[in-house]
């Protein structure tokens, strides 16, 4: 059948009606109806003098810019586009520093953004003198240095890092209002580039008696993690590269274990022992620290998967709508079980359900970004989103997460950890007054 | 001709194979190392007990230690400070509870490990193994875990019972060896 002119602009017509309530509407609908019917749409009318000023010349136009500087740093107008830290003064504690989400736009992270969490600071290692050992059950003991690391075939990936603790605020019994950095912050996505563990590994020869490895940074608290070989052998890498740089500081410079989709601290930052064992080493953070309690008091041990989750970043509390009309909805998507197979979004709290566009291409472990556009009616409405993984995971609704999982039975602070491994939806309700509220819905 | 294409197949199978032995080799920039030049880095103390070092500790070595070493952080008798509690804690009931060693550690050779590769805070690494035995069995006293005069080395700490050894799930038992 022949799609003629006609036919198209009735689909197009058609695309732009809601598809599910409260003004939602055909995740293509710009991308095919144009601006005229986007315009059309949305309410805005075009008249000639609706601009009500004449242009000129601005001041930054008329006078030489300022120096290229040799290390490029971001406007001086985007000064607030910061991470927000748990422990600003260095106290003798961890320090979280979090991802402002809701400020950003895209799935690579800046690195000056990326989360970091450090137990005792970022230890400042000279690359020169850093060592990576691999020794236990091997045939031999090996010890490399940068220089010998950057020498090995490399490979290249998106990955996304996650705390495992990250989005604990909402295991809260009641929803603690906060913006989606401080929920969310602990998530991070880059390109990562080294050298895979396996190849190294086998260079030291794997006793087949090995089951487990026990990884080691030489940052101050020495924090060691133990991870199935399989794993270890399937796609760990030792990273040199983020985003195409050195590995930043707070991140693991010079090397740190990627372990792409798995709980956060098992990626060991400043890597520099490896030991291959028959059994974990039931270390600090592993025997203690994310080990998630139930109800009841048994508590899950080896959580190791950040499992499917998705989370809306615009609007979100800070980002108030200013009156109604068109507005996109967006946010970013991730599995630790691979590629990211639908992202649904409801404006109406999860009664009806409009598909999101994926932002292409689509990359295992790492965050897609998900697109929907939206007529906003001026009435209140809850936002939510809700991801499916290839492997068929299904991100749980909040109250189907904490049915298995618990809540708090107090209030706890939005900085807390009262659990582990969140990955149920977030709602976000949009007030008369374009105002955006963290709520259970 | 048979013969010359089974020869010329066998031969060309013998290039591919050897190309394919040449393929799957690596750098090899790794130096040797002996486990002598390893030591003052092999911390790893597993649930087995092995990895623990020679030496012994007591309660009460280690009562001296803490008070002198400790106590700013984690308060008089790890009564908690600025930092953790290190003795007491109720059964967990809620999923918030606070996880204490007495209520929450399943081994108590992490806590051997852990002390030794990170504490305290300000000069990790810096107690001799006999001071990390010490403070061990300090701790494992003031949480009724050991006996005041037991003393803890290579032998008995992997033999301390955790109340909680048995409370745990495994989460994805296929991905966990």
């Amino acid at each position: 059948m022949t799609v003629t002119p006609s036919d198209r602009a009735q689909r197009e017509l058609k695309n732009l009606e809601a598809v599910a309530g409260n003004g939602l509407l055909h995740r293509r609908a710009f991308l095919r109806g144009g601006a005229a019917l986007a315009g059309a749409m949305t309410g805005y009318t075009l008249v000639p003098s609706a601009f009500g000023q004449q242009l000129a010349e601005d001041p930054w136009s008329l006078v030489p810019g300022v120096t290229v500087p040799d290390y490029g740093t971001r406007s001086r107008f985007e000064k607030n586009v910061v991470r927000t830290l748990s422990n600003p003064k260095g106290e003798p504690r961890t320090q979280h520093a979090r991802t402002p989400h809701h400020l950003l736009n895209g799935t690579f992270t800046p690195n000056s953004l990326h989360f970091v969490i450090s137990h005792a600071g970022d230890p400042d290692i000279d690359p020169g003198n850093h060592r990576l050992v691999i020794h236990g059950l091997v045939k031999q003991p090996l010890v490399f240095t940068l220089d010998a690391l950057a020498r090995y075939p490399m490979v290249s990936r998106m990955a996304f890092v996650e705390c495992g603790g990250n989005s604990a605020p909402l295991f809260s019994l009641e929803p603690i209002q906060a913006t989606v950095q401080a929920l969310h912050g602990l998530v991070s996505c880059a390109e990562w580039t080294g050298v895979p563990l396996s190849t190294l590994l086998d260079e030291a020869g794997i006793d087949p008696k090995a089951k487990w490895i026990v990884a080691e940074g030489g940052d101050p608290p020495h924090v060691s993690r133990s991870v199935p070989l399989s794993k270890a052998m399937d796609d760990a890498m030792i990273a040199l590269y983020q985003n195409g740089e050195r590995v930043m500081p707070g991140n693991g410079y010079p090397m740190r274990l990627l372990l792409p989709g798995w709980e956060g601290n098992m990626n060991t930052k400043w890597v520099r022992r490896i030991q291959l064992t028959e059994g974990p080493g039931m270390t600090f953070y592993e025997a203690r620290t994310y080990a998630p309690v139930l109800p009841g008091g048994k508590a899950y041990r080896f959580y190791f998967i950040q499992e499917v989750k998705s989370f809306i970043t615009h609007p979100s509390p800070g980002l108030a709508l200013q009156g109604p009309g068109f507005y996109e909805i967006s946010g970013i998507a991730y599995s630790g079980n691979g590629r990211i197979a639908r992202v649904m979004v409801s404006a109406d709290g999860g009664k009806s359900w409009a598909q999101a566009a994926l932002q292409q291409p689509v990359l295992s472990k790492a965050f897609t970004g998900f697109r929907v556009p939206w007529r906003w009616d001026g009435g209140p409405a809850v936002l939510q989103s809700r991801a499916w993984d290839e492997a068929g995971y299904e991100q749980p609704a909040r109250a189907q997460l904490v049915a298995a999982r618990g809540e708090t039975a107090r209030l706890p602070s939005v900085t807390g950890f009262p659990s582990q491994h969140y990955n149920a939806i977030t709602s976000w309700s949009i007030e008369r007054s374009g105002e955006v509220k963290h709520v259970y819905a | 001709m048979y013969t010359r294409s089974f020869l010329g197949l066998a031969v060309m199978l013998a290039v591919a194979l050897s190309a394919g032995v040449a393929f799957a080799q690596t750098p090899n920039l790794g130096k040797p190392i002996s486990p002598a030049d390893i030591a003052a880095w092999d911390i790893n103390v597993l649930p087995d007990g092995s990895g623990l070092p020679p030496g012994s500790g007591t309660p009460a070595d280690g009562a001296r230690i803490y008070a002198a070493k400790c106590s700013a952080c984690h308060g008089p008798e790890g009564k908690g400070g600025v930092n953790g509690r290190l003795v007491g804690g109720d059964p967990i009931k809620t999923i918030d509870a606070e996880k204490t060693i007495a209520n929450f550690w399943p081994y108590a050779t992490t806590l051997f490990d852990y002390i030794r590769r990170a504490m305290p805070w300000p000069q990790p690494r810096s107690l001799t193994n006999e001071e990390v035995y010490a403070l061990t069995a300090y701790i494992l006293s003031l949480n009724k875990l050991i006996g005041d005069n037991d003393t803890m080395n290579s032998q008995t700490l992997p033999k301390v019972r955790m109340p909680n050894r048995d409370g745990f799930i495994v989460r994805f038992p296929d991905r966990t060896p």
